[in-house]
């Protein structure tokens, strides 16, 4: 057991780390806000460059060979720079579904896409009332000779109004709730029948609300009626990865509200050097560290091969997630006072994105139940 | 990164299981995991079926029987000792006493000693805090003076854990008075057979009787009982409580705890459903089991870091005591959580044995009001959980 980094984890930790630095000052990251779709292709040229849109695929589909330790290095990052682009929607989740459901032919022609940043990705599985619940499916797809026609609504894609291909979870059989049934189609962005309504979201990313009007699917992924363990297995996945973009996220909101209190002076002295506010920043630390040793452990458990315990232990780290991402964020508000409620300042905008994640694939109370329900963790 | 133990480290894993849970007496382990104390000859007992393993001294030097274990290897010894409900090894022999004398003291004490307080034939009590010195150990006032060839103590100790039973008593007494307060202080071992030291008993609100003041009154021990040397006591004072490092989190203690308590939740009803399926209660418990897993994993983090950083502790190792002790009564509420109405009926006893003797209630009921009373203590006890904050604050944010 050891927690350290191997030369080449450490060599792609320092090339994403000074690509953040030079590349992603908040100055610049607002500029980048400002573009088509809140994201910049100039950058998305830069991660595929450094091999990062790769970065899990196998060597053979143009990929980096990456574990589920390179990925947690990569997001941590991405939440230390609050980074904009759609690595999540298009790699994580776009590549990963295409990696566990995708024909051997579709992966070797769709994951180079993807690795080469010529094509992004979004993954259309919230309807309007299914929250949370990956089952919860009423948009169907329906056999047409050898095509497949969608029909539905999808709420809140992530990156919807800016991927060139959507993933869409969609009924071939089966009720509402019913685990059977499911499949996962690629449907063109641009094609006929499907409309999209983008909007900015709370944390500066975009979403999507995409209606589907008899639209065509180009293909579809696997088993047209067996989807559900795939789209399950990289959800999980994607909730390790949001765990570790959530630590970086926490550590810049430890960082930045130690440093202010050490500048921050208030009745002639610096704020740090009041044994309340002292306490109230340690246990930010405590709240830190506990989040990082759990985003560790959700990142091993992403590659459990017994699906019960993978999910309960995704759960259960998320849960931490929440409840320190919580904590921290409320407490840099305010151990940074004023300054932190300003949209001019970084710290609100941490705030704000790590606010989004404890959402992100399941809120706390919905993590807390699974993992309540799959008995002790122990 | 790797989170898998190598296949040395899970055979070293699984003797240390065997040994404790099939070679160790079934009585004591059955007493610590249903939270009732031990008697002295209980603690005694246990602590020498470990002493004869050798495994009741391993961080000692290996001169005077310890191992050479890996940070995991030790880490695997206490895990599975707590697991298994084993007490650990009297601490104020193996974890503070003993230690000091390995690393300070002069030949003629370690050869008198170190075996003895290794097989506890010699039971120690620790002389620390004091009425006037609490966090702020440092201004402690017990005096000894040098009187020819001997040392005369005058003072009162207290919150002396298991003074009872004890032989020897280790205090930290004041040396020179002019000096800065941490720089005259000294480490001196004294008979508790000494004329001029009284103890009286302290009961505390869990009913028991743990803890106990210690009066000096010209109490005369011999100069070569001081270690080491003279006005450095503070200095050894300090390494024997940053010896344990890992083990104060509890992180197995509390494991075998919220076990037990899952079983007793599916025993206890509220009405027509068990306690385990009461929506309020299996969150709050789930959500203690999640924090003592993130605790886990922050240990194994502290373990690992271990090697590689010469003994300077790992700036993570310092929330362990933070959340362990949290943790720690977190189970204890949980605990009358499941029990219900029988938390109430108090069975006064000396040694506040937590065996239902009245028999109110189910078995397991009498302790558990008391358990919680008792384990206010461990955010207070070994440096307050203010005083870490204090210690992290300074040491890892630079305030």
């Amino acid at each position: 057991m050891d927690f350290d980094l191997s030369d080449d984890q450490r060599l792609l930790k320092d090339s994403v780390d000074r690509l953040i630095a030079d590349r992603y000052a908040f100055d610049s990251r607002k500029k980048i806000m400002a573009e088509p779709g809140g994201w910049s292709r100039d950058m998305w040229a830069q991660f595929a460059e450094l091999g990062l849109l790769g970065l899990p695929f196998p060597e053979a589909q143009g990929g980096f060979g990456g574990g589920p330790v390179e990925t947690m290095l990569v997001m941590e990052a991405i939440g230390r720079g609050l980074v904009l682009e759609p690595f999540l929607p298009t790699v994580i989740l776009g590549g990963g579904l295409i990696q566990a459901a995708g024909s051997p032919e579709q992966q070797k022609t769709l994951l180079p896409q993807i690795a080469q940043g010529k094509k992004t990705y979004a993954f259309a599985q919230v309807e309007r009332s299914s929250r949370y619940n990956l089952a919860d499916v009423q948009t169907t797809a329906k056999q047409d000779g050898s095509a497949w026609i969608i029909n539905g609504e999808k709420s809140v894609v992530m990156a919807g109004d800016t991927a060139d291909t959507l993933i869409v979870t969609a009924r071939t059989a089966g009720g509402r709730f019913d685990r059977g049934g499911i499949g996962l189609f690629l449907v063109n962005a641009k094609a006929q029948g499907v409309t999209i309504q983008g909007y900015p979201t709370q944390d500066g990313t975009h979403a999507a609300e995409i209606r589907f009007d008899n639209a065509r699917a180009e293909a579809v992924l696997g088993d047209p009626a067996g989807g559900l363990a795939a789209a399950e297995l990289v959800m999980d996945q994607a909730m390790a990865a949001i765990c570790a973009e959530a630590v970086g996220l926490m550590h810049e909101m430890h960082v930045s509200t130690v440093d202010y209190m050490k500048t921050r002076k208030q009745f002639g002295r610096a704020i740090s050097e009041f044994q309340v506010l002292q306490h109230r920043s340690v246990d930010m630390f405590v709240a830190l560290e506990q989040a990082r040793s759990m985003s560790i452990f959700a990142t091993f458990a992403a590659s459990e091969t017994d699906p019960a315990t993978r999910s309960r232990n995704i759960s259960a780290a998320k849960v931490q997630i929440n409840n320190s991402g919580k904590h921290i964020g409320q407490e840099c508000v305010q151990l940074h006072g004023g300054i932190a409620m300003t949209m001019e300042y970084k710290a609100g905008h941490y705030f704000k994105r790590m606010t989004m994640l404890e959402q992100l694939f399941g809120d706390t109370n919905t993590h807390q139940a699974k993992v309540a329900k799959a008995g002790s963790l122990f | 990164m790797d989170l898998s133990f190598t296949p040395e480290e899970l055979a070293f894993r699984d003797e240390c299981r065997k040994f404790f849970r099939e070679e160790f007496p079934e009585a004591i382990r059955r007493k610590v995991l249903d939270g009732q104390h031990l008697s002295k000859d209980e603690i005694v007992t246990a602590h020498r079926v470990l002493n004869a393993k050798g495994w009741a001294t391993p961080h000692w030097p290996v001169e005077w029987g310890g191992k050479t274990w890996s940070a995991v290897q030790y880490y695997f010894y206490q895990d599975e000792m707590q697991q298994a409900g084993v007490p650990s090894p009297l601490a104020f022999n193996t974890s503070m006493v003993g230690p000091v004398i390995a690393q300070f003291a002069s030949e003629d004490i370690k050869k008198r000693f170190l075996p003895a307080t290794a097989n506890l034939d010699i039971w120690w009590c620790q002389g620390f805090s004091e009425p006037g010195a609490g966090s702020d150990l440092a201004s402690l006032r017990t005096k000894a003076e040098k009187r020819g060839n001997t040392w005369v103590i005058n003072g009162q100790k207290t919150w002396t854990t298991l003074a009872q039973h004890a032989d020897w008593i280790f205090v930290l007494c004041r040396t020179d008075a002019t000096a800065k307060k941490q720089e005259g202080i000294s480490f001196i071992l004294a008979d508790m057979k000494t004329p001029g030291i009284t103890r009286r008993p302290i009961q505390t609100i869990d009913g028991g009787h743990e803890v106990n003041e210690i009066f000096f009154d010209e109490v005369v021990v011999p100069e070569e009982n001081l270690v080491g040397e003279v006005n450095k006591g503070w200095d050894y004072a300090k390494f024997l409580l940053g010896n344990e490092r890992t083990g104060i989190a509890r992180v197995g203690f509390s494991k075998a705890r919220l076990k037990k308590i899952r079983e007793l939740a599916a025993l206890e009803r509220v009405g027509e459903q068990r306690v385990i399926d009461d929506p309020k209660f299996i969150e709050k418990l789930t959500s203690t089991e999640i924090r003592l897993k993130a605790l886990e994993m922050t240990q194994l983090r502290v373990v690992a870091n271990d090697r590689g950083r010469g003994g300077r502790p790992d700036p993570a190792s310092s929330i362990l005591k933070l959340e362990g002790s949290v943790i720690q009564q977190l189970t204890t509420e949980l605990l009358m959580d499941v029990v219900g109405p029988y938390v109430m009926p108090f069975a006064e006893s000396d040694e506040g044995s937590g065996r239902n003797e009245m028999g109110w209630g189910p078995e397991y009921a009498a302790q558990s009001a008391p358990a919680y009373f008792n384990n206010r203590k461990v955010s207070i006890y070994g440096g307050s959980n203010e005083i870490q904050r204090n210690i992290i604050a300074k040491a890892i944010l630079g305030f």
